[in-house]
């Protein structure tokens, strides 16, 4: 897909107003080891027919444009699993789907995740080729011993000499480090932090390691073999790495997510504003709206299973569902406070029918009062203090 | 009145984990009460809490059929009681339904409290006793011995104690031969009107209301208008029957019989455990001695979680109570729990046994205050009032006087343990009234105050004792002490529910023990938490928990939306869980666990 190019009849032109954005998440469900921490849907596979993927995403994404009559697509992301295993020609099958099923805005972003193994490194330039125009670098951590202990295929140099690539490659670049992993003191990750920095991209991702159930690593910590940092380490690691990061330009915009302005990944952005998104491929999940009502569609899980039904039946969805009012709400402030914007009053008027006084009613006030929140009329906003312990602070205003 | 020749009536009392229901296992068996296949270890421990904690709770009543070496037939009832001294109002109401007990001693342990205090029980009702010596199995027993304490301590002949084993059946037929040949027969007139006393009672969700009963004189059965003697009231009787321990019903009860009926009775409150029963057109002028009501020592609020529960919490109560008469309640306010019910209890493990049966029978999810003792206040204008709950307690300044309960403790101990419970009894502040010796083992007596037995003073004494010390108490009176409310302030609020009589010399530690305790318990939160303890206005302890300083998830994306809400929708239904005093969540363990404090 060429996105500036003349032979996308489809682009509306910037002033078009009130088009309905959609954002498009694509799910490659495979990688080439699964890694200790992850509970993602990723599989390991032998052998994948990418034609028949190919086949079965372009198949999706017809079927996806059916329910979205008018949409615009703001954003594409390529997530899983491991993306950069796909290949240049599965990439741009998709992409070029997308273009003759949807309307595209002119200044789309896609990005994709890519791991840094140089295999992986080295089809960059036919992403670039195919459209992708944001790399997402799953580097980790910049040590060896670090990596290791995070099950990653790649070496440290190999992360540094994937990023040089992927700067090279690509207008805009992003990296994901995890931190807070057992052991690491605060000097220890101001070190990491600050060579991190000084490579000087526009957006980091940086997230404490989590426990998820059902990983190796879960396992590990419920026999006491692994023990991550306390609470108050944690919050010491994080106070750093915000202070850091705004020493270097970029703003926490996200819980974990930082950026220098107008470089915030704007895909995300669509889920944390509870805007509409479509997800394509095995287990992904999408959110449209309906008038005041919210849907979310959901597509099989099992990559086999995906596959199969989409062959066989021209679909590979779950039943849709209507996100009752209630949860629906939860939603919203569930994604909307972990952004610094905060929920926009207007914008939730707009698509709840309810403003927010009614939403949270007193406990709203009450959270304000005690420094959690700020809410100034134009927006519910988190504060510092309150984005930390973020759980509570959703639980009281919820309850 | 007559003879009933072929019927034995008899209880089986036991300290403790000596075997009454396994051995109530092997005589249904030898009676072929139960197929094999039916059986399961402690068969009429049947509720899930008594299985779980191998415990009997509840006194059962099972009839077998025997046929005796003598070739006659004989209707046996057997009663299985509990052993723990909170119980030991079910084993007084057995006892009034029997002529006769079997005495069961574990021949590896001798004779413990309970054995001691439930023979005692036993003779004082005039019954029969056989003694047996159970565990013969064990290389551990010494049957001889225990024989010699039987004598020595009891004062009970045991030279023709039966010995068994109830876990390998030895010797079962033995003990069936000696109920038959030394137990006596029930007397009783069958031609005479009906006097029948209410053993016990429950609610049966196809039933309905299930009332148990031994017959003295005359003859329940269906048809029969029956009046209870203490409730007043008139019911038609509509099945009568046995346990077997299987329900069956029989075409009547007659005289020295024990088996159920129903009546069609609704009201909860009309079955008072130890009335009379007797025939409505033709009563007996004299009701049966009944039984001495039980006297609760620890009380304890219990509070729905949710209020909406309050009037299920009532219901509930009312049937667990006509169940279990020796627990008691009434109507209380909380300024920080609301509406809820103040209860009274035998122990406290027998409140534990009450609130978890509230909560897996009732599906009750409720919160319990701190139990205490009821204290006596006597006031500078001459009344006195009973005091059952600490956040009642008036101004220091209109009270002249407090008195506590105080109890007679017996406890029996191996003498290498001797020292060690010697000590405990000295802090607990108890004054030594006798001690003696059988064997290598002390009998010692002390008096205590209830309120340093009532909550862990049990638990203290298996463990410095390696389990071997085993205890008994009874009520003997009122003394006057230097008491005073000790309230808990949660970021400076009182909470009434946490309130606890001490007293003022201990006051001090036993504060800071509470403020330690409640720190473990308390959760961190988004605030830093005061916990205080105060004795009037003055502060004598205090702990901060902090503030819970990182609860937010690294990652949240399109795909996690769905996920991450149902976890907060979990994280909502354990808030639920826990009580909000001010902004601070308090789990229920707090309320009970914080008073089951070690040495303080
Ligand atoms: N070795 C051995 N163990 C026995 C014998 N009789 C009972 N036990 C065990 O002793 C324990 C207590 O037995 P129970 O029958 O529950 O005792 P209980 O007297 O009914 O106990 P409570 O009702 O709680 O007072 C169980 O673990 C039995 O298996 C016996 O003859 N030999
Ligand atoms: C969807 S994952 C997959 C991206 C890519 N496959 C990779 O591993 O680089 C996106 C990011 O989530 C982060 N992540 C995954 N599991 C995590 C965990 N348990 N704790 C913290 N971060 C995690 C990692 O930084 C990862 O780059
Ligand atoms: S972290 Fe990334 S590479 Fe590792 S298993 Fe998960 S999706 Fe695959
Ligand atoms: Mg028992």
């Amino acid at each position: 897909m060429q996105t500036h190019s003349a032979n996308s009849s489809q682009v509306v032109s910037p002033t078009a107003s009130a088009a309905r954005e959609l954002a498009i998440y694509v799910h490659w469900p495979f990688c080439l080891a699964k890694c200790p921490y992850c509970d993602f849907n990723s599989h390991v596979r032998e052998r994948i027919e990418q034609d028949r993927w190919r086949a079965a995403y372009a198949r999706e994404i017809k079927r996806g444009a059916e329910g979205v009559p008018g949409g615009v697509v703001t954003s594409i992301f390529f997530g899983g699993g491991t993306p950069s295993l796909m290949e240049g020609a599965t990439v741009a099958t998709v992409l070029d789907g997308i273009a003759a099923s949807f309307t595209i805005a002119p200044d789309i972003e896609i990005t994709l995740e890519a791991n840094p193994t140089s295999v992986e490194a080295a089809r960059f330039r036919d992403y670039r080729a195919a459209g992708v125009n944001r790399l997402s670098l799953g580097m980790q951590a910049l040590d060896d011993a670090a990596l290791k202990f995070l099950g990653r295929e790649h070496s440290a140099d190999q992360a540094r000499a994937a990023l040089a690539t992927g700067r090279a490659v690509f207008p805009r670049v992003s990296f994901d480090l995890i931190y807070a992993r057992p052991g690491q003191d605060v000097a220890a990750w101001r070190r990491e932090l600050a060579e991190a920095l000084a490579f000087g991209t526009e957006h980091l991702s940086l997230y404490q390691l989590t426990i998820e159930e059902g990983t190796r690593f879960h396992e590990r910590a419920s026999q006491g073999a692994l023990t991550v940092p306390d609470d108050d380490l944690q919050a010491d690691l994080y106070e750093v790495t915000g202070e850091l990061c705004n020493a270097a330009g970029l703003q926490a915009y996200e819980v974990s997510n930082y950026a220098r302005a107008g470089s915030e990944c704007r895909h995300n952005l669509t889920y944390w504003r509870s805007g509409e998104w479509i997800g394509l491929g095995p287990g992904a999940h999408g959110r449209l709206q309906d008038g005041h009502a919210r849907i979310a569609t959901r597509a099989i899980r099992s990559p086999e299973q995906w596959l199969a039904a989409v062959e066989g039946f021209g679909s590979g969805a779950e039943p849709d569902e209507r996100v009752d009012p209630e949860a629906a709400l939860r939603e919203r402030a569930l994604m909307g406070l972990r952004l610094s914007e905060g929920i926009a009053a207007a914008e939730f008027v707009r698509t709840t029918g309810r403003t927010i006084d009614e939403a949270f009613g007193n406990a709203l006030p009450a959270l304000v009062e005690d420094g959690f929140l700020v809410w100034d009329g134009s927006a519910v906003r988190a504060t510092p203090r309150g984005r930390l312990v973020l759980n509570r602070v959703l639980a009281a205003l919820l309850d | 009145m007559a003879a009933i020749p072929h019927i034995r009536n008899f209880s089986i009392i036991a300290h403790i984990d000596h075997g009454k229901s396994t051995l109530a296992d092997r005589l249904i068996e030898a009676c072929h009460g139960l197929e094999a296949r039916e059986m399961t270890a402690q068969v009429l421990d049947s509720m899930d809490i008594e299985k779980e904690r191998g415990i009997t709770i509840k006194a059962q009543t099972v009839r077998l059929n025997y046929t005796a070496r003598d070739g006659q037939q004989y209707i046996l009832n057997l009663m299985d009681t509990p052993g723990h001294v909170d119980f030991s109002y079910e084993v007084s109401r057995s006892l009034a339904a029997c002529e006769g007990s079997i005495l069961l001693v574990d021949a590896s342990q001798g004779v413990e409290a309970q054995t001691l205090a439930n023979a005692y029980l036993a003779i004082e009702a005039g019954h029969e006793i056989v003694p047996v010596l159970n565990k013969i199995d064990l290389p551990a027993s010494d049957p001889d011995k225990a024989k010699a304490q039987i004598e020595e301590v009891i004062g009970l002949d045991a030279s023709n104690a039966v010995l068994i084993s109830a876990k390998t059946g030895e010797n079962i037929p033995e003990v069936l031969e000696a109920l038959v040949a030394r137990l006596p027969a029930p007397q009783g007139d069958a031609t005479a009107s009906l006097a029948a006393l209410l053993v016990d009672s429950w609610y049966d969700p196809y039933l309905g209301v299930v009332v148990l009963v031994r017959i003295k004189d005359g003859i329940a059965k269906k048809g029969l208008k029956i009046r209870m003697m203490a409730a007043g009231s008139s019911h038609v009787i509509e099945t009568v029957g046995v346990f077997t321990p299987k329900l069956k019903n029989t075409d009547q009860l007659g005289p020295g019989e024990i088996g159920f009926f129903t009546a069609g009775i609704k009201e909860v409150a009309e079955t008072h455990v130890g009335d009379t029963i007797t025939d409505d057109r033709r009563p007996v002028a004299v009701p049966l001695p009944g039984f001495k009501p039980s006297i609760p020592v620890v009380f304890c609020g219990l509070f729905p979680i949710d209020a909406a529960d309050f009037p299920r919490l009532r219901e509930s109560l009312a049937r667990l109570r006509l169940n279990d008469s020796s627990f008691h309640f009434e109507a209380e306010t909380s300024a920080a729990l609301g509406f809820g019910f103040r209860c009274g209890f035998l122990g406290l493990l027998h409140l534990e046994i009450i609130q978890e049966r509230l909560s897996r029978e009732f599906d009750l999810e409720l919160i319990a205050t701190a139990p205490s003792v009821v204290y006596r206040l006597f006031m500078t204008n001459g009344e006195m009032k009973e005091l059952h709950n600490p956040a009642d307690m008036p101004e220091e300044n209109y009270i002249e006087h407090m008195e506590e309960p105080w109890i007679r403790a017996t406890i029996m101990v191996p003498d290498q343990y001797l020292g060690s419970v010697l000590k405990l009894c000295e802090d607990r502040r108890g004054e030594q009234t006798n001690l003696s010796h059988t064997g290598a083992r002390a009998v010692v007596e002390y008096a205590l105050p209830l309120n340093e037995v009532v909550f862990d003073f049990y638990d203290r004494l298996k463990s410095i004792s390696s389990g071997y010390a085993s205890f008994d108490y009874e009520l003997t009176g009122y003394k006057e002490n230097d008491l005073v409310k000790m309230n808990i302030l949660i970021n400076a609020e009182p909470v009434d529910a946490l309130s606890t009589i001490v007293y003022r010399k201990t006051a001090e530690s036993r504060g800071r023990a509470l403020c330690e305790r409640l720190k473990e318990l308390i959760p961190r939160q988004m605030f830093i938490i005061a916990i205080q303890a105060a004795i009037g206005g003055r502060i004598v302890a205090r702990e901060t928990i902090s503030a819970m300083r990182k609860d937010v998830l690294a990652k949240c994306y399109g795909g996690d939306v769905s996920r991450k809400r149902k976890l907060l929708d979990k994280q909502k239904k354990g808030k639920k869980k826990m009580r909000q005093f001010g902004k601070v969540d308090i789990p229920q363990e707090a309320f009970i666990a914080a008073l089951k404090m070690g040495d303080s």
